[in-house]
């Protein structure tokens, strides 16, 4: 992991110090609600439904069992509140897509008291909400995927530092995400990001980025368009500044669903890429522009070494006796890593009984002390919401599993249906039309049968609670997007969206198929769904493949046959 | 940094500059000011320091510029990285709380152009 300089450390202290300061002169009146917020989102800080929620960065999804105890620390001691549902109570925390973790509970008096406490083990919350650039994100298998070209992790920290407080974009038009991956496979959604960045070498074998700009979600989902095939990566930061530039000063601001960048992209088209490629092409003239130079990539680079004490083993581990439970558990759980004798291991967090993506404070100290005896005490935030471990030998994994069933974190459903894309939904979000927690209950619920769930095989299903997509509904091989009509809460459904990994083939929006469904009516809707695949699927074909092979039609004659209250309008 | 009295008018002997202006297109015509005013009809719309920071860094301007509408205390770490020498703030903002807002970080992750020319140039 990226160890923290002094000087790292005191800018977070002085982040932390800043912001209480901002914090007193809120309580004491001087800094009314409406400037407070944007600098409280800034720092992470979210009015919510019930009280503020803090969204704290975990930078490209890299976390050690020592930060992750102090968050388990503060989900105890902070994220707390007398009465209601248990959900109601707090001391838990939910991971999201862009691999950080939030906290729903914390009142925002003592909300300066968890900023240090954050800073002691060097996290915060800087940029991880607000129309700022946030937290960089990337694959969750970075510096140890087998089909890595280059590790991106010593970039990701470039890019997070160049980011980090830039005086010249904190009040863009609109939010900002970064996506750095380094693998053939993508495992960071990359095109459906503002900037999507893959490192690849050319045939110099020089190392350089591709730079997609202008993807997103929300109402008008947009798949990014590719701007440069190779910037070298010296030249990186001179290219995102003026693509940032840019945007930062021709970004619509008169209606905030059309300020995002991918707007820009799509009214302006290739005059905005002109623009961009005149900015690039003034700030590399000017001799005082700064390249990253190789000292510094070497700095950075060696925070991610080889932990010593992983060494590629002398000889063949001993097989395992055959245990069908563990065999589906290594089927699913478990994957290739490029040091031979290793694996990452997924720590599922979607399990009966607790939405996707959370953890509660015991469980957050259980990951941490598995992270501690199998994995050198690191951990990864993977972008579908579970916690991975990096440097599992293989030797260990049976008692790996043995251990992570303890902990109810051994659900082998990885990739699988119940392994869900869920945001927090209408029960916790302020923006949310529609609840989220309680559909993805149902529909665990529905498929808890694991030979059914394994015969139905490789499948993305994302749960979006309203339009902002922070479930990814749009990319979902099946989406879901909570709306509201009438002030009730509807759901409608679409299929065959992409994420762009290799299996999802490239990115794409899913199509909806259909008028909206009544909550009760959705586990219906999606077995019937599936049941349409199952009969329709040819040999080797995953549901993404029967979905784009038949079309919406099918699946919206399926779904409408189970209609219930809603089948009048359908 | 240069605080300019709420009641005295800020535009005073410097050319105004709406943040939706195009200030390369308009250099001859700058460069004739001692000094410009740009402006932030919302705090949070950032255009201006994007014009700020194209004017000191890709016109090479070394006359003052100036910030005014919506200009709150916390803005003024960014304010003066982006190349602004002198503020008016928005009438309910104290000059203590803006003192204070400059000294809370003495490192910075970055530069902007501003910054890049501070080594060169005499100013």
């Amino acid at each position: 992991m990226y160890a923290y300089t002094d000087t790292d450390r005191q800018f977070v202290r002085a982040r932390a110090a800043q912001y209480r300061d901002q914090l007193a002169r809120h309580l004491m009146g001087e800094l009314p609600e409406d400037d407070f917020r944007p600098l409280r989102l800034q720092n992470g800080w979210y009015v919510q439904r019930h009280a503020p929620m803090l969204r704290v960065a975990v930078p490209y999804g890299e976390l050690s069992s020592r930060q992750l105890r102090q968050l388990a620390r503060i989900a105890r001691e902070f994220d707390l509140q007398d009465g209601g549902t248990p959900q109601e109570r707090g001391g838990f925390g939910h991971f999201t897509t862009r691999q950080n973790l939030q906290f729903n509970w914390i009142p925002l008096q003592r909300s300066a008291q968890v900023m240090e406490l954050l800073a002691d083990v060097d996290m915060h919350g800087i940029q991880t909400s607000g129309n700022c650039i946030r937290n960089i994100t990337s694959d969750a298998l970075a510096g140890i995927a087998p089909d890595e070209v280059v590790d991106p992790r010593p970039y990701c920290e470039i890019l997070r530092q160049w980011s980090t407080l830039h005086p010249e974009f904190a009040f863009l038009p609109r939010k900002f995400k970064i996506a750095v991956t380094g693998a053939r496979e993508d495992r960071a959604a990359t095109d459906w990001h503002d900037i999507g960045l893959t490192l690849r070498k050319n045939e110099a074998g020089e190392v350089g980025f591709r730079v997609a700009v202008g993807g997103g979600m929300g109402r008008t989902p947009v798949i990014a368009t590719e701007f440069n095939a190779f910037v070298p990566w010296q030249q990186i930061l001179v290219y995102i500044e003026a693509v940032v530039r840019q945007y930062n000063l021709h970004g619509r601001r008169d209606n905030m669903y059309k300020a995002r960048i991918k707007i820009l992209v799509k009214a302006e088209g290739q005059r905005f890429v002109d623009a961009v490629n005149a900015e690039f092409a003034a700030l590399l003239g000017e001799p005082s522009t700064p390249l990253v130079p190789q000292s510094e990539l070497d700095r950075v680079k060696a925070s991610f070494p080889l932990p010593t004490a992983v060494q590629p083993p002398g000889k063949a581990e001993p097989a395992h006796a055959p245990l069908a439970t563990f065999d589906r558990w290594h089927q699913r759980n478990v994957h290739g890593h490029r040091v031979p004798g290793y694996r990452a291991v997924t720590l599922s967090l979607k399990r009966a009984g607790l939405p996707p993506g959370d953890v509660t404070a015991d469980q957050m100290d259980g990951a941490a002390a598995l992270a501690d005896r199998f994995s050198m005490s690191e951990l990864r935030v993977t972008h579908e919401q579970n916690l991975l471990l990096p440097w599992v030998r293989e030797s260990e994994l049976r008692a790996l599993w043995l251990a992570a069933r303890e902990g109810g974190f051994a659900t082998p459903n990885i990739g699988l249906l119940t392994d869900m894309i869920a945001c927090p939904g209408g029960d916790l979000c302020a923006l949310a039309n529609a609840r989220s927690i309680p559909i993805a209950a149902a529909i665990t619920e529905r498929f808890d049968d694991l030979d059914e769930l394994h015969d139905i095989g490789d499948i993305d299903l994302h749960i979006s609670g309203c339009i902002n997509s922070c479930g990814h509904h749009h990319s979902g091989h099946i989406g879901i997007l909570g709306v509201d009509k009438d002030g009730k809460e509807w759901y409608q459904v679409s299929v065959a969206g992409a994420d762009g990994s290799t299996l999802s083939g490239a990115a794409l929006a899913g199509k909806v198929i259909g008028p909206s469904f009544a909550a009760d009516e959705v586990p219906d809707v999606i077995e019937a769904v599936i049941a349409t695949y199952l009969l329709q699927r040819q040999a080797g074909e995953h549901f993404i493949h029967t979905a784009r092979r038949l079309g919406p039609l099918p699946f919206r004659h399926a779904a409408d046959a189970v209609r219930r209250s809603t089948a009048a309008q359908a | 940094m240069r605080f300019i009295a709420t009641t005295s008018p800020a535009a005073e002997g410097a050319l105004l500059l709406d943040n939706t202006a195009d200030v390369l297109q308009r250099a001859e015509e700058i460069h004739r000011q001692a000094a410009v005013l740009l402006q932030f009809p919302k705090w949070t719309d950032g255009r201006a320091y994007s014009q700020a920071v194209l004017l000191r860094g890709r016109l090479r301007y070394v006359g003052e510029i100036r910030a005014s509408g919506e200009v709150l205390a916390d803005m003024l770490p960014l304010l003066r990285r982006c190349g602004f020498d002198a503020v008016q703030l928005r009438a309910d903002q104290k000059v203590e709380s803006a003192q204070r807002a400059l000294g809370f970080f003495s490192t910075q992750y970055q530069t902007v152009p501003p910054e890049r020319h501070d080594s060169q140039s005499p100013k």
